[in-house]
Parts: C-alpha cells; sequence; structure tokens
C-alpha cells in the first residue's frame, strides 16, 4: 500500500455527497457574511458570490458538476417544500389578497405575459437559438416550476434553471433602484412586481427591506408559478413562438 | 419536535401535489399544486399553527441558499452562454426589467381604476 496524497483523497472525497453539501454551506454563508459586511449591497448578492466561488473552487479542482451535485442535490431537493412553505405567507396576507385580488389579477397575466414573449421575441431578434429562446421563456419563475415548463415546451431544463437563477439576481439587484426611479413607495406593489419578475431570489431580497414586500413578493411568485405554467405553453402557441 | 412536524406536513403536501399531478395530467408541477392545498387547508382551517410557522419560516428566510446548486449548474452551458452571450444577456435583464416595470404599472393602473386601497389596515 502506497500513502495516499492529497489530490487522491480529494479524488475519492469529491465523489462523496459530504464534500458538495459541505463546500455549497461553506461558500454560502462566508458570501451571507461578506453581503452583511457590505452593507447589503445588491452586488453582493450571496447567490452570486458563492456561485461563482463554487464554479472557480471546482474548475479548479477538476471535479464535474455532476459529481457536485451528488450533495447539492440535498439543498436543491429542498425548492421543492420551500414551495409548498409559500402557502403560509400568503395565507397571513389573506386579507390583502381578498381586497387586491382584481388589481393583482390583471397585473399577473400582464407580468406573466410580458415576461415570457419579451424574452422569446429579444433572443430572437438578437439571433438566439430556438432553444435557447424557449430555455429563457420561463425564467421569471421559481426554478422547479420553470424547468417543469421548460422540459415541455421543448427548452433545455438545466439550462433554464440557471437563467431562473440569473434572472433572480438581475431582478434584486436592479429592483430597488427601479422603483425609486418609477416613484413607487408602496412595499405591496414592489413586492409584487418583484415577486413576479423575480420569483424566489427577489423573494429573498424583498423579505430584506420589509416583511411586507417580502409577503407580497412571495404572494407573487407564487400566484406567477401558477399562471405560468397554465398560460404560457398556450401564449407561445398563440403566437407562433414555438418554431 | 414541532419543526420536525412542520416539515412532515409540508413533505405531504409536496407528495399529495405530485401524486395528483401524475394522476390527474396537471400542467403544473406538483410543488405548486401542494402550495395551493396547503393554503386552501390553512383558508378552511383558519390558521397556521406553530410548527408550520417555524418550518416554513426557516425554510424561507434561507431561500436563496437552495438556488445555489442549480447556479452552479451554469459551468456545464459555459458553452452555449458564450455563444449566444448577446441574446442571453440583452433578454435576460430587459425582459426582468419590463416585467417588472409592466407588473407594477398595471397593479398602480387597476387599482386606480377599481378604486382600492391598498394601505388601510397596516
Amino acid at each position: 500500500m502506497t500513502e495516499p496524497d492529497l489530490a487522491t483523497i480529494w479524488v475519492y472525497l469529491s465523489a462523496s455527497p459530504l464534500s458538495g453539501l459541505t463546500i455549497t454551506l461553506v461558500a454560502y454563508s462566508l458570501a451571507y457574511r461578506l453581503y452583511l459586511f457590505a452593507n447589503s449591497h445588491p452586488l453582493l448578492n450571496p447567490v452570486v458570490t458563492a456561485v461563482t466561488v463554487l464554479i472557480i473552487f471546482l474548475l479548479a479542482t477538476d471535479t464535474p458538476y455532476k459529481d457536485y451535485f451528488e450533495g447539492g442535490q440535498f439543498v436543491h431537493f429542498l425548492l421543492g417544500p420551500a414551495t409548498v412553505a409559500l402557502a403560509v405567507p400568503l395565507y397571513q396576507q389573506c386579507s390583502s389578497l381578498k381586497r387586491l385580488w382584481l388589481p393583482l389579477l390583471i397585473a399577473l397575466l400582464a407580468g406573466v405575459s410580458v415576461g415570457a414573449l419579451s424574452s422569446v421575441l429579444i433572443a430572437r431578434v438578437l439571433g438566439g437559438s430556438l432553444q435557447t429562446q424557449l430555455s429563457l421563456a420561463p425564467k421569471s419563475v421559481t426554478a422547479p416550476v420553470a424547468m417543469g415548463i421548460s422540459e415541455q415546451i421543448g427548452g433545455l431544463p438545466s439550462l433554464t434553471a440557471v437563467l431562473v437563477v440569473l434572472t433572480g439576481i438581475t431582478g434584486a439587484v436592479l429592483g430597488s433602484k427601479m422603483f425609486e426611479l418609477m416613484r413607487i413607495r408602496d412595499d405591496a406593489v414592489k413586492g409584487i412586481a418583484m415577486g413576479v419578475a423575480a420569483h424566489g431570489i427577489g423573494t429573498a431580497r424583498a423579505f430584506q427591506i420589509s416583511p411586507k414586500m417580502g409577503a407580497f413578493s412571495g404572494l407573487a411568485m407564487a400566484l406567477s408559478a401558477f399562471a405560468t405554467a397554465l398560460l404560457l405553453p398556450w401564449l407561445l402557441e398563440m403566437f407562433d413562438l414555438l418554431n | 419536535m414541532k419543526f420536525l412536524n412542520g416539515v412532515t406536513l409540508l413533505l405531504i403536501y409536496q407528495l399529495i401535489g405530485e401524486f395528483s399531478v401524475l394522476l390527474l395530467r396537471i400542467p403544473v408541477p406538483g410543488p405548486v399544486l401542494g402550495m395551493i392545498l396547503l393554503f386552501l387547508t390553512l383558508m378552511l382551517r383558519k390558521g397556521s399553527g406553530e410548527s408550520l410557522d417555524s418550518a416554513s419560516s426557516a425554510l424561507l428566510s434561507h431561500l436563496s441558499l437552495l438556488f445555489v446548486p442549480a447556479g452552479v449548474g451554469m459551468m456545464v452551458h459555459f458553452d452555449r452562454i458564450a455563444n449566444e452571450w448577446l441574446p442571453i444577456s440583452v433578454a435576460l435583464v430587459l425582459s426582468t426589467v419590463l416585467t417588472m416595470a409592466v407588473t407594477a404599472a398595471a397593479m398602480l393602473a387597476s387599482r386606480r381604476v377599481f378604486g382600492v386601497r391598498v394601505q388601510e389596515d397596516d
């Protein structure tokens, strides 16, 4: 038996779920600490930092994504129960929901349609491939839902997952600035716009601004996931964008 | 124990959601249906209870973390993203901003039309 060196130990360990899970949590908690240290600067969104650090680490150690995901899947899995958990803040906003259902429905339909059609059309005009266009279409809904829709309409679910994350980050980073420019001060309206455009990452950002904005964002995110799942395939077909 | 009960309840609703989606061929992902069913249950029960509150706030307060593994998946698509960076980045940013602006504007406009106030009982 030869003495094992560090490289072989890593090759062995990197294939076990323990390392993927551990580096995910370590990277995220460091990223989150950095974010708090910088007074919650939107550009230091912990998802961006954590993803960047992890990709650099995996490339440097020559670890394939598949091996990393052996551990990462445990965190990824929680997206399902977290989606179900949105029912709780939704229920807590029940009275607003009853009062606002009509404006909310109109805003939701407008936002969902504009989001899906504009992303496909812009990518089409700029020469993106059809698969990329279709993977972009459900980018504004929460990852598990978007991946399901993407598969259904002929996109690439794994590419959609990435685009969903990038969309969420874009919304979380640009949101506050935009609401300022549009002179919107009402946290309910801001939250709804954030949730429709930037799903869970936007909602996480909204919760940092105020609990009210977070609750409305979660509400809008949940409703738009439902509306998009029902409407998007039909919308793309109606506007003849599926081929 | 409370936390455990809450998580178990969430998983049960997710499972019911996934099961019904497959059984009834509903074009909506399982967890979304699970969320709707849980929401309806809470409306009927008129309360969410301590265990469900603690489980859901634990999950939702670290929501960003849950997106990290999917985000790292970007490394698999480096080639496509490099080849189509222009359509992808412009579509992403422009469409996201547009979606946010249209949603907010539609909300404000329709609220005015129907005369609904938002900030009353806060």
